[in-house]
């Protein structure tokens, strides 16, 4: 039977144990009327179907995982000796060629008979491991099902088993989302130290020219591979960002959370949720077409040279798009500064304006340098409106009229191009995710740190 | 307190709305200069709301309304000429929970006279730092840390520096709102004494819950009930021989 079918009958399995189940613990309760059954009839309803499942559908998993490098070795133990031998490199390519034919995927016309007979061998074994295995469950769940219902008594505490197997698969879940997390950082760990055994990590992080050529013939010729530059555009266009975005982000909270009426606020503040929701591809062509001509054109007019794609049109479009977080964000944090406070302002004889800025606003300081954080930590990972207007020039320069290039545009550029995956010019991919990805993590750390001693003050 | 005192404040027929909820059926009282009067009654019986009436904290709250006249020495404060910023300069405020700014204890004390530029010099406003935090009985407790954070005090420590930043304006009226509500019973007492030598200088009106506070503190005493104004007298009159029924079951007890 093929996987999918195994799962559809267990699950087919898990409704037919619950009603088992139920059935089964009524008649018990009919039987021993004088004893009160410590749970209700879909409690052990639940713990039957979960009995007949789970532990089927974990040696599933485990089948699954550990048979195919199994069948892999036997297949292997029954080649030639003359094929069997060779170094682990060519032996890999042997069995994915043999498994390639026993699949009838990509055969190849001079396949030999060796090769064939091998492909016949590997795909008897697989037949054999489907049969065993659906074998194997079905005897499982069957076990599982029966000794469940006959555990069924009114003293077995079905609801806490119940319980227990619900905690265990929330843990499973969060488990999953922490391990992606490691997995991907692993990863990215790995290819790293991969490209620093091309180049020297000093060279990379302090390289002041970017320039991988795209030819891999021979040492001597790979390029230079120096960050500086990308992330001298990379904090240039995100700062240009927070210089669009706080002050009109802030600006937008403080009408928001102090003056617009509660109509007002109840509409405008969804609607400027919406620019954060506009896919940034959408900003990115936005800021080609319509802001980088227009700033071009508005700097000829006062003799300033700005290029149509630069940092100043990628920063200013990315400013606009992380107003949101910061609007957001410190509107609620302003929202969340106490009546007393502003009270206390006010019966002093505050003005309005006067209250919000001395008193309000410090109070809500460390909040909003928090969601600024945040707000500075999504700048910086951006890619898309940066791919389109900012030039990709990956120069040193300090001049935000000019086209630059950012670590995440390089990241595009070096993993799109035609080159073998484990040469340094795509291998540094990973060496520059992983930089942003230490940057942002960072930045989001501090970010957190500060909301949440902000959020122990006032509660 | 004599009545021949001059009149402070004097409210007329006031009425106040909540929306559609009429939250006071037209008050009518004097407040007499350099008394302490006490506002007593039930949850919800309108004397906060009176309270915050005298130097227009109302208008903050939306949808609020209020009717009649009310007479600062004489000028009525709904007056379109007045400068509410100056009233409420000229009436102060001490809340419920204590609520001293999320800065130090100097600074806390010296928004006030900053913001109404009451101090030329550096010097002028340590004086008054210091005069203030003195006359509400703070300064020996804080004068070695008033570069920390006002937050940092106890409770009771931190009434005493609302109660000093609002003297430091040099208001004429000092309104509380239910001021020991929020403290333990030393700091309590404490403010109490307090209270007692403020209204040498200062006209305090002090809404309370605790009618053993409004009998200690009191010259006089105001019994609210659902939005009216029942009974007002000397605090002895009322807490001994009561006139209206509904003051005398409020007073021993009986609900409330």
């Amino acid at each position: 039977m093929s996987n999918f079918s195994l799962i559809v009958v267990l699950l087919v399995l898990l409704a037919l144990g619950y009603q088992l189940g139920m059935t089964r613990s009524r008649k018990v309760a009919t039987v021993n009327s004088d004893l009160r059954m410590h749970s209700r009839p879909h409690h052990y309803g639940m713990m039957v179907g979960l009995w007949a499942v789970l532990p089927a559908f974990l040696i599933l998993i485990l089948w699954l995982w550990l048979s195919p490098a199994v069948i892999n070795a036997m297949m292997v133990s029954h080649l030639p000796t003359e094929v069997s031998s060779p170094s682990t490199e060519q032996l890999r390519v042997v069995s994915q060629r043999i498994s390639n034919l026993a699949d009838n995927f990509g055969v190849v016309a001079d396949a030999e008979a060796w090769e064939l007979s091998a492909a016949d061998h590997l795909r008897q074994l697989k037949a054999n491991s489907a049969i065993m295995l659906t074998a194997l469950m079905a005897v499982i769940a069957a076990v599982g099902m029966l000794i469940s219902l006959l555990k069924i008594t009114p003293r077995l505490k079905a609801r806490h088993q119940v319980e227990r197997v619900v905690k265990g698969l929330l843990v499973l879940c969060s488990t999953v989302a922490i391990l992606t997390t490691i997995g991907i950082v692993l990863s990215m760990v790995g290819e790293t130290l991969k490209f620093f055994s091309y180049i020297p990590p000093t060279e990379f992080f302090f390289g002041t020219t970017w320039n991988p050529r795209f030819s891999t013939v021979g040492v001597g010729e790979q390029g230079d591979f120096g960050l500086v530059p990308l992330l001298a555009g990379t904090t240039m266009i995100a700062g240009i960002a927070m210089l669009v975005a706080i002050p009109l982000g802030l600006m937008v909270a403080v009408y928001l959370a102090e003056y617009a009426p509660v109509k007002l606020r109840n509409t405008a503040k969804p609607l400027i949720e919406v620019l954060a929701g506009i896919p940034t591809i959408v900003y990115g062509f936005f800021a080609l077409v319509t802001v980088g001509p227009f700033l071009r054109d508005l700097g000829a007019s006062i003799g300033l040279d700005i290029n149509a794609t630069s940092a100043l049109t990628a920063g200013v479009v990315m400013g606009i798009m992380i107003i949101p977080f910061i609007s957001s964000l410190s509107d609620d944090i302003i929202t969340q500064v106490p009546k007393s406070m502003r009270d206390g302002s006010l019966g002093l004889g505050a003005t309005k304006s006067e209250t919000i800025l001395k008193v309000v606003l410090p109070a809500a300081l460390p909040g909003i340098v928090g969601a600024v954080l945040l707000a500075a930590s999504r700048a910086i990972g951006e890619t898309m409106i940066v791919v389109l207007a900012a030039g990709n020039s990956p120069a040193l320069t300090a001049n935000p009229f000019e086209a630059v290039s950012t670590v995440t545009v390089t990241i595009v550029n070096q993993l799109t191009g035609d080159n073998d995956f484990s040469s340094p010019q795509s291998l540094v991919a990973f060496a520059l995710g992983l930089t942003l990805f230490v940057i942002t993590l960072l930045l989001n750390v501090v970010a957190l740190v500060i909301v949440r001693k902000y959020r122990e003050q006032y509660e | 307190m004599s009545n021949s005192a001059p009149v402070k404040i004097s409210a007329t027929d006031v009425k106040v709305f909540y929306g559609d909820n009429q939250a006071l059926h037209g008050i009518n009282m004097d407040v007499y200069q350099n008394e302490v009067i006490s506002f007593i009654g039930p949850s919800g019986c309108g004397k906060s709301t009176f309270l915050r009436c005298m130097n227009r904290m109302n208008d903050t709250i939306d949808q609020c309304r209020v009717n009649g006249s009310i007479l600062l020495d004489g000028r009525d404060i709904h007056d379109p000429s007045l400068d509410v910023v100056q009233l409420r300069a000229q009436v102060g405020m001490v809340f419920q929970k204590p609520n001293p700014f999320p800065k130090s204890i100097y600074e806390n004390i010296a928004y006030g006279p900053k913001l109404h530029g009451l101090a030329e010099r550096k010097a002028d406003l340590d004086d008054i730092v210091e005069s203030s935090l003195r006359r509400a009985g703070l300064w020996n407790e804080v004068k070695d840390r008033l570069d920390q954070p006002g937050t940092g005090l106890s409770g009771g420590q931190q009434q005493r520096l609302c109660i000093a930043r609002s003297i430091a304006v040099s208001p004429e009226v000092i309104l509380m709102d239910e001021p020991c509500s929020a403290l333990d019973p030393i700091a309590t007492s404490i403010i109490e004494e307090l209270i007692d030598e403020l209204k040498q200088n200062f006209t305090i009106v002090i809404v309370t819950h605790n009618m053993q506070q409004a009998a200690r503190v009191s010259d006089r005493t105001a019994f609210f009930h659902l939005g009216n104004l029942i009974e007002i007298g000397n605090t002895n009159d009322i807490f001994t021989n009561p006139q209206q029924k509904r003051t005398e079951d409020y007073i021993t007890g009986r609900y409330g």
